[in-house]
C-alpha cells in the first residue's frame, strides 16, 4: 500500500487543525466587552439622602461644616479655586435630568446636599493616568494623595463635579487644622472619601454622625437589613445621572 | 632674600586663609560633629531596632503608607510581634514629639526636604497657633 506525499500532507494539515483549531477560534474569539463589576458581595457601603427632613431644619450646615472641619477641607471664597466634599445645590442642578418643569414645590429650587456618588462605575478611576484613584472591594471611591500628579483628567471626568483642585497652597485657607488628618497639598486633586478613616474604626461618616434631623443615613447596600435598604424599600429614591451608567450609590428620597 | 619680610607676610595670610574654615567654625560655635537628634526620654525602644530606623526609616513609612491608603490595613505587626497604629502623626510623632528637634536636625544635617509635612500635620505646631 502506498502513502503518496500528497496524502501525507493533507493527513498532516488536517491533523495540525484538529489539534490547534481549538486554541486559535478561542485566542480570536471576540473579548468579553469590560463590564462594569455588578455589586460586590460583602459590603457595599451607600447613603440614602432625605432632602426634604434636611430642608425642615433650615439653614443647616451641621455635615458640611462636621465634613470640612474633619477634613482639613479649605474654605475658599474664589469660586473658581474653591474645595468641596459636601455642599448644597439647587435640586434642578443636581438633578438636572428630570424630565419635568414642574417639579414638586418642596423641592424647587430647594437646595439639596450633594457629595461624591462613589460610583459602581466611576469614570474617575478610570481615566486617572496613576491610579491615584481607584474603587475598593466595598464600593469606596478612594484617592491616594501621596500619588495624585495633579492633572485633572478625573476632574473633567467626574459629570457630578465631585472633585476640587488645589490651585494654592490649602493650608492657609483652613480655619483650624485637625491634626488627625492630614492637608492636602498645591497640584493636589481631593474629593469626599466616605470618612474611610472612620468607617475602618466602626463610626459613621462625619456628615452622617452630624446630622441632627437623620436626613443622611449610611449603611451597607449588600445586607438586606441595613437601614439604607430598608429606607429603599419603604420610599421611592433617585440617583444622579442615572442616562451615565455610573451607578452611583448615593440615593435620594423623593 | 631682600624679600624675606615680604615672603613670611604673605606666608603668614596664605596660611590664615588656608586655615580660615577652622577659625571660622570655632568662632560661629558649630562644631563637625553630626545632627545630634533629641531623642525621647519615654521610650527606650522604637518600633525597629535603631540601626534600621536609620537608616531606612523612610522605607517603613512608605509602607505604612500603602498599607493604609491603598490596602485599608491600619495596623502594622512589628518583627518581634508587637502591634502598632501605622500613623506618621498618631504613632512616630507620640513619642517623636519634637518634630524640630527629631527629625528636622537631621534633615537639614543631611540636606534633604522630605515633602511628608507639606500634609501631614505635626500636632505641636497646632497647639502653638492655638485658637
Amino acid at each position: 500500500m502506498s502513502f503518496s506525499r500528497r496524502a501525507f500532507l493533507g493527513a498532516a494539515g488536517l491533523s495540525a487543525l484538529g489539534l490547534t483549531g481549538k486554541a486559535a477560534i478561542d485566542a480570536f474569539a471576540l473579548q468579553p466587552p469590560h463590564e462594569p463589576a455588578s455589586t460586590p458581595a460583602g459590603t457595599r457601603w451607600a447613603m440614602v439622602i432625605d432632602p426634604k427632613k434636611c430642608l425642615e431644619a433650615g439653614d443647616c450646615t451641621a455635615c458640611l461644616d462636621a465634613c470640612h472641619r474633619t477634613h482639613n477641607v479649605p474654605a475658599i471664597d474664589n469660586r473658581a479655586h474653591e474645595v468641596k466634599w459636601i455642599w448644597k445645590e439647587s435640586f434642578e442642578h443636581a438633578f438636572p435630568s428630570l424630565q419635568t418643569d414642574y417639579p414638586p414645590d418642596a423641592l424647587r429650587d430647594k437646595p439639596v446636599m450633594v457629595l461624591c456618588n462613589h460610583c459602581d462605575n466611576p469614570p474617575c478611576v478610570r481615566v486617572c493616568p496613576t491610579q491615584a484613584t481607584w474603587k475598593r472591594s466595598d464600593g469606596i471611591v478612594m484617592m491616594d494623595w501621596h500619588r495624585c500628579i495633579g492633572c485633572r483628567y478625573c476632574v473633567a471626568a467626574c459629570p457630578y463635579g465631585s472633585r476640587s483642585f488645589n490651585w494654592s497652597d490649602p493650608r492657609p485657607s483652613i480655619a483650624q487644622i485637625t491634626p488627625d488628618f492630614p492637608t492636602r497639598s498645591k497640584g493636589v486633586v481631593e474629593k469626599c472619601t466616605f470618612c474611610e478613616e472612620r468607617i475602618a474604626r466602626d463610626e459613621p461618616p462625619a456628615c452622617v454622625a452630624a446630622c441632627h434631623a437623620k436626613a443622611l443615613v449610611f449603611g451597607n447596600l449588600n445586607d438586606p437589613e441595613s437601614d439604607v435598604r430598608s429606607l429603599l424599600r419603604s420610599h421611592f429614591t433617585l440617583r444622579r445621572k442615572p442616562e451615565l451608567g455610573t451607578r452611583p450609590a448615593i440615593y435620594y428620597i423623593v | 632674600m631682600r624679600d624675606r619680610h615680604a615672603i613670611i607676610a604673605a606666608l603668614i595670610v596664605f596660611f590664615v586663609v588656608l586655615t580660615f574654615p577652622i577659625w571660622y567654625a570655632r568662632a560661629a560655635g558649630t562644631t563637625s560633629r553630626g545632627p545630634e537628634p533629641k531623642l525621647p526620654e519615654t521610650e527606650k525602644t522604637c518600633v525597629m531596632p535603631v540601626e534600621y530606623m536609620r537608616a531606612s526609616h523612610m522605607k517603613l513609612l512608605l509602607t505604612w503608607r500603602d498599607d493604609v491608603v491603598r490596602r485599608n490595613v491600619r495596623t502594622w505587626i512589628a518583627p518581634d510581634g508587637k502591634s502598632y497604629k501605622a500613623s506618621l502623626s498618631g504613632t512616630c510623632l507620640r513619642c517623636h514629639a519634637n518634630k524640630a528637634e527629631f527629625c528636622d536636625r537631621c534633615h537639614t544635617y543631611a540636606g534633604v526636604t522630605p515633602y511628608c509635612w507639606e500634609c501631614h500635620v505635626d500636632p505641636a505646631s497646632i497647639k502653638g497657633s492655638g485658637t
